[in-house]
């Protein structure tokens, strides 16, 4: 049974093994997209298997958990998995057109398909040193794709984007090492019950808020976030894409992860700083989109403010609440990707993504026009798209648990998301170009336009499918959250009935 | 013992702090080292430290002696130095790179991309740098 959990991280590996050999030549472009799609057949796989049978894990090696390595998928894995696939198979279609030979030359769709690998492991993974080491793998593939091509902007961002994750890093590796000497352990499950046992909680917390610090950093949450807007919009767009897509989910995934099955000792502490953190995200990151005046760095305020309604439903910890988390986390990924990749098309055919550079989309691409609208009103939460659900059971679920400030806080959010998102529509689309362009998609040749638009348009469908039918997705989201708040059927996949294999 | 090497710890991580705070961000990454080094002794605490019972199982036993200090934490730190060892060289690789091109190691001068507000009004010239790497 273990092929199946170790396929997503071994298929991107080995393509990335391939697709560095052929970096020379346009064959490396398509076993990167090969790479993808198979990536995405194993995920989905996955996700049947985890359907079907609950909870899946498997030891690697052999050897029995907690000694072990353990890949373990519940629905949480398996879904961010599967999304995983879905961006980064788009993603990867969206490359072929926007990287150009020179980056391909030195390495980019091989670093593109490790950052994948890392990404899913760090999902599966069902072990706190192993996840670090996924971090890792994530973290030095990412630092990659960021400076590929080293112009001077992106060095600068460069700089900031890896000083501040090697803090994060060495703030999760302490945490560990404090973590395994109070419980001997440092498998998940097994944490969950050893954490019980601790003698000192009030040491146990203090770790809690190290791994705070250390996940809240990759997740961008204020006040942590100041590495995303400095460097997000300088590398090429579909890392950028992949970037606001998956990286920070990452963060989030493993804030979720911890806090519903480690640190739940000390509920009313750790969890209302996540309320307040929230809250803070929610607000400093609109506010700080407001202020911006390009069309990617705009998008990069927005994946902060988005953070915080992922943050406040793990915050309120009830059963409503995490559903509408999952669903955010999904929806999310889904839309955010989508967006920067409209930017990307925006900045080839009108020449730049800097708003009052560019204009007049609206009338001689209205094509691309409507392919914007659809996730630009799904992430300010629009019925009847993805949006328009998250945010509602998250709005109702602080509600239930009598928040309403914080309620209130969500809704004013999405209010000013949708100030933004219109003016990036009136300056990007509306407004006459400022040099007298008329930037049109048939100004690009067949090959490309194809490669770029077809990714944004299946994306976008998503987001309508999910929108026009989310039922399933939300008892999905249901099953997951309940998973989340009842971690033994977890705690005996990996563990064996009983605590012993 | 214990105590010694926690102290240790302390003072690695003043340094590193005071490092760290300085503009030059080459004294940043030093810092870095540093308390990359202090997490990676935290660890080695954590799996108890015993001077003369090395973590090894004697000839004919199953078990390793008792007192031993667990080997486990002492694994991790391998593999924690060895990715530590890797990224810093990365990291320095980046500051060599961004001290050619951007001419400075003040971070408070490196604000290519993030303009000053001012400049906000007026389209930015800076903002689709030109690759000047040859």
């Amino acid at each position: 049974m273990s092929w199946i959990l170790a396929a997503p991280i071994i298929i991107p590996f080995a393509t990335a093994v391939l697709a560095f050999l052929f970096r020379h030549g346009p064959e490396g472009r398509w076993l990167s997209v090969i790479g993808s799609a198979g990536m995405l057949v194993a995920s989905v796989m996955l996700m049947i298997e985890v359907l079907d049978q609950g909870v899946v894990a498997a030891q690697m090696g052999g050897w029995p958990a907690p000694f072990g390595i353990t890949l373990v998928a519940d629905l949480l894995s398996a879904v961010m998995v599967v999304i995983t696939g879905i961006t980064g198979l788009a993603v990867a279609i969206y490359a072929l057109a926007d990287i150009e030979e020179r980056k391909e030359q030195l390495g980019y769709h091989a670093l593109y398909q490790v950052l994948l690998a890392g990404v899913c492991g760090a999902f599966l993974t069902g072990d706190l040193f192993n996840l670090y080491v996924w971090f890792e793998v994530m973290l030095i593939a990412s630092f990659g794709l960021l400076v590929l091509g080293g112009n001077r902007a992106q060095l600068d961002g460069g700089i900031k984007y890896v000083t501040l994750n090697l803090i994060s890093t060495i703030m999760f590796l302490s945490g560990v090492g404090l973590l395994y000497g109070m419980t001997g352990t440092l498998n998940l499950a097994d944490l969950h019950s050893a954490v019980q046992e601790v003698e000192n909680p009030g040491l146990l917390v203090v770790v809690a808020v190290m791994f705070m610090i250390a996940f809240g950093v990759k997740a961008a949450v204020f006040p942590l976030f100041f590495w995303l807007p400095a460097s997000y919009h300088t590398p090429a767009i579909s890392v950028s894409a992949i970037f606001a897509g998956l990286l920070t989910k990452v963060g989030v995934y493993s804030l979720i992860r911890v806090f519903t099955l480690i640190f739940t000792t000390d509920i009313p502490y750790t969890h209302t700083i996540l309320l307040w953190v929230a809250g803070f995200t929610m607000v400093t990151g609109v506010l700080g989109a407001a202020a911006m005046n390009d069309f990617r760095r705009i998008l990069s305020f927005h994946i902060v403010s988005q953070i915080g309604y992922m943050i406040l439903g793990l915050a309120l910890f009830t059963p409503l609440a995490l559903v509408g988390a999952v669903f955010y986390l999904v929806h999310h990924i889904v839309v955010k990707a989508n967006l920067f990749l409209v930017a990307g098309v925006a900045r080839r055919i009108a020449g730049s993504t800097e708003l009052n550079q560019i204009g007049g989309l609206y009338k001689t691409a209205p094509f691309l026009a409507f392919l914007f609208l659809i996730p630009a009103f799904s992430l300010a939460g629009f019925p009847p798209l993805s949006g328009f659900w998250a945010k509602y059971v998250l709005v109702k679920a602080a509600l239930d648990d009598g928040g309403y400030v914080i309620a209130g806080v969500a809704l004013a959010v999405g209010l000013l998301t949708i100030y933004s998102m219109t003016k990036i529509w009136g300056n990007a689309f509306w407004k006459p170009h400022p040099a007298g362009v008329k930037p049109t998609l048939s100004s690009l040749p067949t090959k490309d336009r194809a490669a770029l638009l077809i990714p944004i348009a299946a994306l976008a469908t998503l987001t309508c499918v999910i929108g026009l039918f989310p039922e399933p997705f939300v008892r999905f989201a249901e099953r997951a959250a309940e998973q989340l708040l009842n971690p033994e059927p977890y705690v005996t996949a990996v563990l064996g009935i009983g605590g012993a294999e | 013992m214990e105590l010694l090497v926690a102290l240790m710890v302390g003072v690695l991580v003043a340094a590193s702090v005071h490092l760290m705070l300085a503009r030059n961000v080459l004294r940043f990454l030093f810092g870095m080292i540093l308390i990359s080094n202090a997490a990676n002794l935290t660890i080695f605490v954590s799996g108890r430290l015993t001077a003369e019972e090395p973590p090894l199982i004697p000839y004919g036993a199953d078990v390793t002696v008792v007192g031993a200090a667990n080997a486990l934490p002492q694994a991790l730190v391998l593999t924690a130095i060895v990715i530590g060892f890797g990224l810093f060289a990365f990291a320095l690789t980046l500051v060599y790179r961004a001290y050619q091109n951007l001419g400075t190691l003040n971070s408070d001068e490196m604000r290519l991309a993030e303009p000053e507000p001012a400049t906000k009004s007026e389209p930015s010239k800076t903002y689709i740098a030109k690759d000047t790497t040859p």
